[in-house]
């Protein structure tokens, strides 16, 4: 594991962050060679939370695999669902019903906004804010409790089907949603006061850490990590799924490419995310909330590929057909592991107090990127 | 001039964390706002949400009846082998040998609430149950006999 170790020069030391370490949000090992206290080189080790999903998908059929994928980027589990329904559905040629799929962006703008909240709260907490942390729960806790009155968990939904959700809204959905808008209005400037404006946050941000957009392409970068860096990447406006097409809402970009950047372009795709909900809330159409499908489900031979925004950047789903009711092979496009692999490049040259930092705008979950 | 600058970035600086002080003051002062759940002293009204997948349970009614025909669709639904149904064979008032369910063993330990069994099954006979304190001492307490002890098949279920 250290055979790095030859590539070093004298006087470097070579320190090991996690896998078991708070600052990693999980089980990710980083290994960091140091001159003094300026990183000369940041390694990530990975696997330590691999699980072969992809594998383990192989041997489920098609309404089966869809909760595994919960299990990915845990935090978006709404939105892995989504791409998994929506490529099956590719596959099987189904109309997802009007009401299906507003109710599908509903949940997905909800989770978005529940993520980053706890991405906002974690945020804080790297750079040494404890308090923002419940701030940030005690909003994303109204949309746990919005989702469990519906999908009946609060983390793990598994609700999106093929051909539609699973069971339809609860009769309370349309006024609790109404309640957390409003509470959300109430407390958005809380954010600000709290973190944003504060001098000290500001000045551990700003500049540190610069990602140049032609960086972000070449290392494959998407969502808020690239749109900081001014690539305009968002799934939803360049290839629209669902009814984003129809619905209004600006692509958020930053151009200035630093951990500020990068931490402000989340704050405001909350707002763009009210914005959506807020069109649809009132609008939702009836009728069904599924569409009929056959009992076995069988995708035709071939591949089919669907791409999702997720909270964290790009989803894809790959499957693979041989016409059976299993998919052959399957492969999950994570945005997380190419957000990662940008990290030795943006922490080359700065301290290593602001390692954290980085690692905090990037937005890691790692069980999304072992998988 | 870079003293001027320096005296407007302290007192930006002061500003800023006088800011985040008034929020905190205003919290320290206002317990109404305060919405933590004091678990689990409030266990006696606590209240879950009536779709909330806590553990696959089948209701019987009051004579001890289920409506489980033992069609295996939940065990074929199953992403990960949680529910097993195994069959004897019983006698039917004319004397015919039928199928039923002797038990249908379900896994606790296995589950991942994913609702699917529920959905699959076509006469309704199981559903999810709200309870979340699933802690036992042995795992194999975990493993449960979903149909009571005893209980047949509801008259004109099929
Ligand atoms: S909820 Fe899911 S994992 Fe649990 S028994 Fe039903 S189908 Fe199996
Ligand atoms: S619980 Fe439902 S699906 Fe499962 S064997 Fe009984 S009737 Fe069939």
């Amino acid at each position: 594991m250290f055979e790095e170790v030859g590539t070093t020069t004298e006087g470097d030391i070579i320190i090991n962050v996690g896998p078991q370490h708070p600052a990693t949000h999980g089980v990710l090992h980083l290994v960091i060679t140091l001159n003094g206290e300026t990183i000369k080189k940041v390694e990530p080790h990975l696997g330590f939370i691999h699980r072969s999903i992809e594998k383990m998908c192989e041997s489920l059929t098609y309404r089966q695999f869809i909760y595994v994928t919960s299990r990915m980027d845990y935090l978006s589990s709404h939105i892995n669902n989504h791409a998994c329904a929506l490529c099956v559905e590719k596959g099987l040629q189904v109309e997802v019903p009007p009401r299906a799929q507003v109710i599908r962006v509903l949940m997905d703008e909800l989770t978005r906004i529940a993520s980053h909240e706890l991405w906002w709260g974690a945020m804080a907490m790297d750079l040494g804010a404890f308090t923002p942390f419940f701030h940030a729960f005690r909003e994303r806790e109204s949309i746990n409790d919005i989702m469990e009155e519906t999908c009946g968990a609060r983390l793990t939904m598994n609700y999106m089907v093929p051909g539609g959700v699973m069971q339809d809204l609860h009769p309370d959905f349309q006024k609790r949603v109404k309640e957390f808008l409003q509470l959300y209005k109430r407390k958005i400037h809380e954010y600000d006061e709290l973190v944003t404006g504060n001098i000290i946050f500001q000045n551990r941000m700003k500049g540190i850490g610069y990602l140049s957009p032609e960086d972000a392409v070449s290392y494959g970068c998407s969502g808020p990590a690239a749109r900081g860096s001014g690539v305009s990447c968002d799934i939803r406006k360049v290839y629209p799924y669902e009814i984003y097409d129809k619905l209004e809402f600006d692509e958020v970009l930053e151009t200035a490419g630093d951990s500020f950047a990068r931490y402000m372009i989340r704050l405001r795709e909350m707002q763009q995310s009210i914005r959506i909900i807020e069109q649809l809330i009132d609008n939702i159409p009836d009728g069904d909330f599924q569409a009929k499908t056959k009992a076995v489900l069988k995708l035709p031979k071939g591949e089919f590929y669907q791409r999702v925004e997720t909270a964290r950047g790009e989803l894809g789903v790959y499957i693979v057909s041989e016409g059976g009711t299993t998919p052959y092979r399957i492969k999950f496009r994570s945005p997380g592991f190419s957000n990662l692999s940008v990290l030795d490049h943006i922490a080359r040259g700065s301290k290593l107090g602001d390692l954290v930092a980085m690692m905090g705008t990037l937005d890691l979950v790692i069980p999304d990127i072992d998988r | 001039m870079f003293i001027i600058k320096y005296i407007k970035e302290v007192y930006r600086g002061v500003k800023s964390l006088l800011v985040g002080m008034k929020r905190t003051l205003y919290y320290f002062t206002h317990h109404k706002e305060i919405i933590t759940q004091e678990y689990p002293d409030n266990r006696d009204t606590l209240v879950m949400a009536e779709r909330f997948k806590g553990e696959v349970v089948m209701p019987h009614n009051e004579k001890n009846e289920h409506r489980c025909t033992g069609c295996q669709a939940c065990e074929l639904a199953c992403p990960n082998g949680t529910i097993k149904v195994i069959f004897k064979n019983e006698l039917t008032p004319e004397g015919k040998k039928k199928k039923a369910i002797d038990k249908l063993v379900y896994h606790l330990e296995l589950c991942t609430m994913c609702n699917l069994c529920v959905e699959a099954c076509p006469s309704d006979a199981i559903k999810m149950a709200q309870t979340f304190e699933h802690s036992v001492y042995d795992r194999s307490e975990l493993t449960k006999i979903l149909n009571n002890p005893g209980s047949k098949i509801m008259d004109g279920v099929e």
